[in-house]
C-alpha cells in the first residue's frame, strides 16, 4: 500500500480551504448586480387563499417585484414533481398532486411559499414581505398521518381520497399467514419512527443569474445533484430547455439526502432573475429551513415478527402508514418502499415477509430521503422484534440474532434482494468482544451501586446502497437511471482531472477518488484534482446519495481509467517502438515486457499530445476518456453496533456510557474518512434515538421550529466511539467497496432504544427518548404517541 | 447610518453602516472575510464564532456597532497570511475534524478560546462540555474533540505569541 | 431584524433620560436575549441604547456580608472571579451554566435581571440569595422585583445598575438543561444564610421563578437532603410543554432541590 493509495489514511486535500475560512459556498457567492429574495410563507396549515395584495409593498423601497402563483403559472413555469412512480396493490399509480413552486389557490402547511418579494437588499425584502396582505380562509388541517385516512379528516388534495397516495405491499400475504400459524411464539410491536429535520448546518441556498444576450441560466445552488436539478428544472418545471441551464453546486456544507430533491425556492430564483432581469439569491434562515426543507421518516408501524420453538425467525408482517406531508417531494415515494420493505429481512434468513405500507398527504412539510432513507426505519422494526422477541423468550439476543443470521451467500430475500456477501457472524463477535458484553452483568452491578440503570443494546443492521442498477430501479418506478459517470482527462504534462457526476458535500470525493487515481497511475496524489458539481464541467451525473459515491462513482472512474490506461500503451507502444501487446504500465511507468525500455507516465502523456511518434489517423492523439458505469447489484454493507447506557432513574436522562461499531463496508479506500462517516451517522441516529423529533400540533404548526427547541445532538450527548471493521469483499464492483455513509444513522437507533428499553425493564418507549419520555416510561404512565 | 472603526484581523477598518448590521453580515457582506458563517438564527450553532477583544463571541448576535473601538479576529486572521497554519488548523486536518467545513471556522475559534481559558491538557469531558454553544452536523464531534485536545497540546509555547496579540 | 435609531449614552442619567423620553425603547446590554428576538422581527424596539459605554455599571465587589456586581458584569467575569468563587461560589458557578461560553463573553448580570426570563439562571440565584436589585432610582428586594415572566418591578425609565447579593452560609444550584435551548427546563437554587433558607425555581413555573416555602420550612428543621423526602410541589401551576409536562417538571423540583441541598452540604449524590 503506497502512502497515498487505497487503504491509506491520507489527510483531505480539501481540507486547507475549510480550516482557512476560503471554502466557496453558495451564500460566499456574490454575482454583479445581483437582487435577493425573500419568501412569504403561509402561517396556516391549510387555508385557501383568497387574495394577495401586494400593492403597497411594491411600492416599498428597493422593491423589484412581488410574484405569487399567478405569475408562475402565467409564465408556464410547471410543477415540482416526485420523480418515482409507485403503485398500489390494486395496481393503480400513486397519487400525485400538483407542487407549483409558489403555492396555487391554497396553501397546504406552514411554511408553504405563497409570494416572493425581489429586491435591491435582504433588508427591504424582509420589509416589504411585511406590507403583503394575503387574504386566508383558514380550512381545518391535520397533521398525523393515521388520522389523515380517517373518514372525516380534512381533505388535502383532490387527486388522493382519504388523503392517501397509494396502499403498496410486498411479499405473499397468505404465506406470511400460514407461517405465523406454525408459530410457538409471536412478537408484536406498535412503533413509531420519529419525524426528524435534516438540519445540515448550512441551510439551503440559491442564486439564479439569467443571461438575456444567450438566453442562459445559470443556477448556483446547494444540491447533492446537480445534473439531477437541471433535468427536473429543464424537462419538467420548464425553465429552459436543459442546454440552456447550468447548475453549479459550489461547496455544499452536509445534505444528508435533504439536499437532493428539487426544491421550490430554486426554481423562484431563476425565474425571478429573469423576471427581473438581475441575478437574484436566496438564502435560507434557519426557522425558514424547518419549515422547507424536506423532513425525515415519520412512519407508523404495527410489526410482528413469528418464531419456532427453536427462536427460528418465521416470518415478519409489518403494516406502516408513512406520512409524505403536504406534497410529494422528488424522491418521496420510493423511501417508504422499495427502500424501506425490501430491508424487511435484516441479516436474517426469514423465510416468509409480508410488508404493507400507506403514504399519505398531510398538512406538514414535506417529507423525503434523509441519511438512511427507509432503511433506519427497516432496521428500527427489525431490530425491536428481534431484541423484544428475545426478552419475551427468555434468550439472549445475541444468541437469537446469531441463530437467525443467514449464512449462505448468495441469499435471495423474500423482498427482492439478493444478498451478495457478507460475515454477520464475525461483525457480531468482534463487537461483542470490543464492548465487553461479557462484563456487562458486573458493570450493571456497579452502576446499580450509584443508583443508576444500566443497559445495553445491539443493532445488527444491513443496509442496501449504491443505488443501483438502473433496470432494477426502472423496473421498481424509477424516473432515472442509477449509473454515474466519470471522465479521466490526462493533460500533456501527466496531471489529471477526474470530472464525476457524484458530488461532494463532507466525504472527501477530492481525496479518495485521488487516491484511488495515484494508486492507479502511479502518480502524485497532488497531480490528481476532482471536479464536480457543475453541469458545464461533468456532461452528466447522478449525484451523492444512498452511500453511491464510492460503490459507483469510484467504479465509473475505475472504467475510464481502465481506458486511459489502454490508450496510453498505445501511445507508449509507439514511443518505445514496440508492440502494443508487450507494454507494461506500473508504477507510473510504461515498459517493454523482457526488455529494460521504459517510458514514464508523463512522457507518455505528453507524447499523446504532440502526436510526434504515430499517425493521427492510425491513433487519435490526446488522452481523454469516459465511461459510464451501471452496477450489476445493490451494494450491501452491514455490521454490528453495541450501545450501552445509564439511566438517571431520577430524572430520566440517559447517558450513553459506550458505543461500539464493527461495520463490514467491503474495501475501504480510506480509513481515516471511513470512520468519519460512521462517527456521524452514529451522531445523527443518536440525535434520532434521544433528542430530535419534529412535534406538530393537531392543527399543523410546527411546534419545534429552531435549535432552542428542536435538539441537535451536541458534543456532550455523545461518548467517544469505538470504531472496527471487519470485511467481505463487494462481489459486484471492480474495487470492491459497499458504502459506509449511512450506516451510523441505520444502526444506531435501534441500538440505543434497546439499550435504554433493557435498562428500565419496560418496552413501553418511543424515540426521542428524552429524559421526560424516559421518566414517564419509568412511572408507567407513559402511552406511546399512537399505533397503526 | 453609524460611523464605526474597528481593527479586523489585524487592519484598521471605518465603515458608516446600518446599525441593525450584525456583526457577522458586517464581516461576510462589507469586508467579504465569508469564513464566518451562518447556521442559525437562534445563537445555538456557533458557525458564526470570532474573537472580540480575543474571546469567542457569536457574530451573529452582535451588532456590527457594538464591536466599534474593538478588535475583531476571524477564522480568515488565524494565521499570519502566506504564513504557517495555527496549530489548532492543523489539528483539525490532522485528526479529521471536519467533514463538509461549514461548522469548521466556528469550531476552530471555539476550541482557540478554549485553549486560552483552559490551558494546552484538556480532557475530553471538559472538550465536549465547552463545546455546548457549536453544532456539528457531520462528524459526530469525535474527531472535533480529538482535533482540540491535540491543538491544545501544539499550541503550548509556539502559539502562545499570537495568543498575547489577540 | 428592524431598522431602529441608535444611541450610546455615556452615564446611566443620559441613558434613563432616553429611556423616558422614548417609551419603547430598548436597553442592550450584552444582546444575547435581546438580539435574537430582533432578529426573528419579534420585538421592534425603535431605539436602541446601547450600555456599553456607561460609566460604573461593571465590575465586582466585597463589602462585608454582601457581594456586589454592577450590571453590566457579563457572565464570564463573574464565573472567573476569584471574588466570587471565593465569596459565594455557587454564583459563579451559576454563571458557568448560562448559555455557552461566546454567550457568556456577551451576556449580562442586568440584561438577564431585566429580561427575567422564566427559564434563566439569575433569576434564580437572586431569588434564592435574597439579592437586593439596585436601580437608578431605588433598591428592590429580590422577592419584590420577579413579578412574572418576562416581567419585573421596574418602572418606566428605570435602569438596574448593580445588584446586591448577601453571601449565604451555604448553596447551590442545580441545573436541569432543556436539551435544545440550553436554558433550564428546571433549575433550583437553596441557600442557607442563618436562619433564612431559600429555595428558588427557574424554569418550572408558569409564572417565572419562583419559591418553594414548604420546602424552605422543611429544610429549616434541619438543613438535609432528607428532609425533603417525600414533599413534591403540585403540578399545577408549572409549565407544560413539548420538553416536559407539568408533573415531570414538578417532579424534578423535589429531585434537583434535594440533590442542591446535598450539594449544598458538601455530600452530592453520586
Amino acid at each position: 500500500m503506497s502512502a497515498t493509495g487505497i487503504g491509506a489514511s491520507v489527510r483531505r486535500k480539501e481540507d486547507r480551504r475549510f480550516i482557512t475560512g476560503a471554502g466557496h459556498y453558495t451564500d460566499d457567492i456574490n454575482r454583479p448586480g445581483q437582487v435577493f429574495a425573500y419568501f412569504i410563507r403561509s402561517p396556516h396549515a391549510h387555508a385557501a387563499i383568497k387574495s394577495i395584495d401586494s400593492k403597497s409593498a411594491a411600492a416599498m423601497p428597493g422593491v423589484l417585484a412581488v410574484l405569487t402563483g399567478t405569475e408562475l403559472a402565467a409564465d408556464k413555469i410547471g410543477n415540482l414533481i416526485c420523480g418515482w412512480m409507485i403503485h398500489s396493490k390494486d395496481g393503480t399509480p400513486m397519487k400525485m398532486a400538483a407542487h407549483p413552486a409558489l403555492a396555487s389557490g391554497k396553501a397546504c402547511h406552514v411554511g408553504d411559499a405563497i409570494a416572493v418579494v425581489v429586491a435591491e437588499t435582504l433588508a427591504q425584502a424582509r420589509d416589504a414581505a411585511e406590507k403583503v396582505k394575503v387574504d386566508y380562509t383558514v380550512l381545518a388541517a391535520v397533521a398525523d398521518p393515521v388520522a389523515a385516512q380517517k373518514p372525516g379528516a380534512p381533505q388535502i388534495h383532490d387527486v388522493a381520497a382519504n388523503n392517501t397516495i397509494y396502499q403498496w405491499h410486498l411479499g405473499d400475504a397468505k404465506a406470511v399467514d400460514a407461517a405465523f400459524k406454525t408459530a410457538k411464539h409471536v412478537t408484536k410491536l406498535d412503533i413509531v419512527n420519529n419525524r426528524l429535520v435534516p438540519n445540515a448546518i448550512e441551510p439551503r441556498a440559491a442564486i439564479g443569474d439569467y443571461d438575456s444576450g444567450t438566453g442562459t441560466f445559470t443556477l448556483w445552488n446547494t444540491t447533492q445533484n446537480p445534473h439531477v436539478a437541471r433535468l427536473v428544472i429543464a424537462a419538467f418545471v420548464g425553465m429552459a430547455p436543459e442546454h440552456k441551464l447550468r447548475v453549479i453546486a459550489p461547496d455544499v456544507g452536509g445534505g444528508f439526502g435533504s439536499k437532493i430533491f428539487i426544491y421550490p425556492e430554486e426554481v423562484v430564483a431563476l425565474w425571478a432573475s429573469k423576471r427581473v432581469g438581475r441575478p437574484v439569491k436566496w438564502v435560507c434562515d434557519r426557522s425558514e429551513a424547518f419549515l422547507s426543507d424536506a423532513h425525515g421518516r415519520d412512519h407508523v408501524t404495527h410489526a410482528e415478527m413469528a418464531f419456532d420453538a427453536g427462536g427460528k425467525i418465521v416470518g415478519l408482517r409489518a403494516k406502516t402508514i408513512a406520512n409524505l406531508g403536504a406534497y410529494m417531494s422528488t424522491f418521496s415515494s420510493s423511501i417508504p418502499t422499495y427502500l424501506y420493505a425490501t430491508l424487511l429481512s435484516g441479516q436474517y434468513e426469514i423465510p416468509q415477509i409480508y410488508c404493507e405500507v400507506d403514504a399519505v398527504y398531510t398538512n406538514t412539510v414535506p417529507v423525503d430521503a434523509y441519511r438512511g432513507a427507509g432503511r433506519p426505519e427497516a432496521t428500527f422494526v427489525v431490530e425491536r422484534l428481534v431484541e423484544v422477541g428475545a426478552r419475551e423468550m427468555g434468550q439472549d439476543p445475541a444468541e437469537l440474532r446469531r441463530k437467525n443470521f443467514v449464512q449462505k451467500f448468495p441469499h435471495q430475500t423474500p423482498v427482492i434482494l439478493m444478498y451478495d456477501a457478507g460475515d454477520y457472524n464475525a461483525s457480531l463477535k468482534k463487537a461483542m468482544e470490543l464492548a465487553d458484553y461479557k462484563g456487562f452483568a458486573k458493570r450493571k452491578r456497579e452502576s446499580a451501586r450509584h443508583g443508576k440503570l444500566r443497559g445495553i443494546g445491539i443493532s445488527t443492521y444491513i443496509e442496501a446502497c449504491g443505488l443501483a442498477p438502473s433496470q432494477a430501479a426502472g423496473s421498481l418506478g424509477a424516473g432515472v437511471g442509477l449509473w454515474e459517470s466519470a471522465e479521466v482527462r490526462v493533460n500533456p504534462t501527466g496531471s489529471v482531472e477526474i470530472l464525476t457526476g457524484s458530488h461532494s458535500h463532507g466525504q472527501g470525493h477530492e481525496t479518495t477518488f485521488a487516491q484511488l487515481v495515484s494508486e492507479r497511475l502511479g502518480i502524485p496524489i497532488e497531480n490528481v484534482s476532482i471536479v464536480h458539481g457543475d453541469t458545464d464541467k461533468v456532461q452528466f451525473g447522478m449525484g451523492t446519495y444512498g452511500s453511491r459515491s464510492g460503490a459507483v462513482g469510484m467504479s465509473a472512474i475505475v472504467k475510464a481509467l481502465d481506458k486511459v490506461e489502454a490508450k496510453a500503451k498505445k501511445v507508449a507502444a509507439h514511443l518505445l517502438e514496440a508492440a502494443e501487446a508487450d507494454i507494461e504500465f506500473k508504477d507510473g511507468k510504461f515498459s517493454v515486457a523482457g526488455t529494460d525500455k521504459s517510458a514514464a507516465w508523463a512522457d507518455v502523456t505528453l507524447n499523446a499530445y504532440v502526436a510526434h511518434k504515430f499517425s493521427g489517423q492510425e491513433l487519435e492523439p490526446g488522452l481523454k476518456e469516459g465511461a459510464f458505469y451501471d452496477p450489476t447489484n445493490f451494494t450491501f454493507p452491514a455490521g454490528c453496533h453495541i450501545c450501552e447506557v445509564e439511566v438517571d432513574t431520577e430524572t430520566g436522562s440517559t447517558e450513553i456510557v459506550a458505543w461500539t461499531a464493527v461495520d463490514d463496508f467491503g474495501v475501504v479506500i480510506n480509513p481515516m474518512i471511513v470512520e468519519g462517516q460512521v462517527h456521524g451517522g452514529i451522531a445523527q441516529g443518536v440525535g434520532q434515538a434521544l433528542c430530535e423529533g419534529a412535534v406538530y400540533s393537531k392543527d399543523g404548526q410546527l411546534m419545534n421550529g429552531s435549535f432552542m427547541d428542536y435538539s441537535m445532538p451536541r458534543a456532550n450527548l455523545l461518548p467517544t466511539l469505538k470504531v472496527a471493521t471487519t470485511m467481505t469483499k463487494c462481489p459486484s464492483n471492480p474495487l470492491g467497496i459497499k458504502g459506509c455513509g449511512e450506516a451510523g444513522a441505520i444502526a444506531a437507533p435501534a441500538a440505543v432504544i434497546n439499550a435504554i428499553t433493557d435498562a428500565i425493564g419496560t418496552e413501553q418507549l418511543a424515540m426521542p427518548a428524552t429524559p421526560s419520555a424516559v421518566w414517564s416510561s419509568l412511572q408507567k404512565s407513559y402511552k406511546l404517541p399512537h399505533a397503526a | 447610518m453609524a460611523k464605526i472603526s474597528l481593527i479586523v484581523n489585524g487592519n484598521p477598518v471605518n465603515a458608516n453602516i446600518d446599525p441593525r448590521t450584525l456583526l457577522v453580515q458586517f464581516l461576510r457582506e462589507n469586508l467579504r472575510l465569508t469564513g464566518t458563517h451562518v447556521g442559525c438564527d437562534t445563537s445555538q450553532c456557533g458557525a458564526c464564532v470570532v474573537h472580540l477583544d480575543g474571546k469567542a463571541v457569536k457574530s451573529c448576535t452582535t451588532l456590527a456597532v457594538m464591536a466599534d473601538g474593538h478588535e475583531v479576529k476571524t477564522i480568515e486572521g488565524l494565521a499570519a497570511d502566506g504564513g504557517p497554519l495555527h496549530p489548532m488548523q492543523e489539528a483539525f486536518r490532522e485528526h479529521h475534524g471536519l467533514q463538509c467545513g461549514f461548522c469548521t471556522p466556528g469550531m476552530i475559534m471555539t476550541a482557540v478560546d478554549i485553549v486560552r481559558r483552559k490551558g494546552n491538557e484538556l480532557d475530553d469531558h471538559t472538550i465536549r462540555e465547552e463545546l455546548e454553544g457549536n453544532i456539528c452536523r457531520c462528524t459526530g464531534y469525535h474527531n472535533i474533540v480529538k482535533a482540540i485536545a491535540a491543538g491544545a497540546r501544539a499550541m503550548r509555547g509556539g502559539a502562545s505569541a499570537s495568543q498575547a496579540a489577540e | 431584524m428592524y431598522a431602529f435609531t441608535f444611541h450610546r449614552p455615556q452615564t446611566v442619567r443620559q441613558a434613563a433620560g432616553l429611556l423616558t423620553k422614548n417609551a419603547d425603547a430598548k436597553l442592550l446590554a450584552g444582546g444575547q436575549s435581546l438580539l435574537p428576538t430582533m432578529k426573528l422581527r419579534l420585538a421592534s424596539p425603535p431605539q436602541i441604547l446601547d450600555m456599553t459605554l456607561v460609566e460604573g455599571l461593571s465590575g465586582i465587589e466585597l463589602s462585608g456580608r454582601a457581594l456586589t456586581i454592577g450590571a453590566m458584569t457579563r457572565h464570564y467575569e463573574v464565573n472567573a472571579s476569584p471574588v466570587v468563587q471565593q465569596a459565594i461560589p455557587v454564583l459563579a458557578k451559576l454563571a458557568g451554566l448560562i448559555g455557552d461560553p461566546a454567550v457568556r463573553h456577551r451576556g449580562t448580570l442586568g440584561g438577564s435581571v431585566a429580561n427575567n426570563d422564566p427559564n434563566a439562571d439569575y433569576p434564580a440565584a437572586c431569588l434564592g440569595l435574597g439579592a437586593t436589585i439596585i436601580t437608578n432610582k431605588r433598591r428592590i428586594k429580590a422577592d419584590d422585583y420577579f413579578t412574572g415572566m418576562f416581567s419585573t418591578a421596574l418602572e418606566p425609565g428605570e435602569i438596574i445598575t448593580k445588584i446586591s447579593f448577601p453571601i449565604p452560609k451555604k448553596a447551590a444550584y442545580q441545573k436541569f438543561r432543556n436539551q435544545a435551548s440550553r436554558f433550564a427546563l428546571v433549575g433550583v437554587f437553596v441557600a442557607k444564610r442563618g436562619s433564612d433558607i431559600r429555595v428558588a425555581v427557574t424554569g418550572a413555573g408558569s409564572n417565572g421563578v419562583f419559591r418553594v416555602t414548604s420546602f424552605e420550612e422543611a429544610l429549616k428543621k434541619r438543613f438535609s437532603p432528607k428532609s425533603l423526602e417525600g414533599l413534591t410541589i403540585p403540578a399545577d401551576g408549572m409549565n407544560s410543554d413539548i420538553h416536559g409536562s407539568a408533573e415531570y417538571r414538578a417532579h424534578l423540583v423535589g429531585v434537583l432541590a434535594r440533590r442542591a441541598v446535598a450539594e449544598a452540604i458538601g455530600k452530592p449524590a453520586a
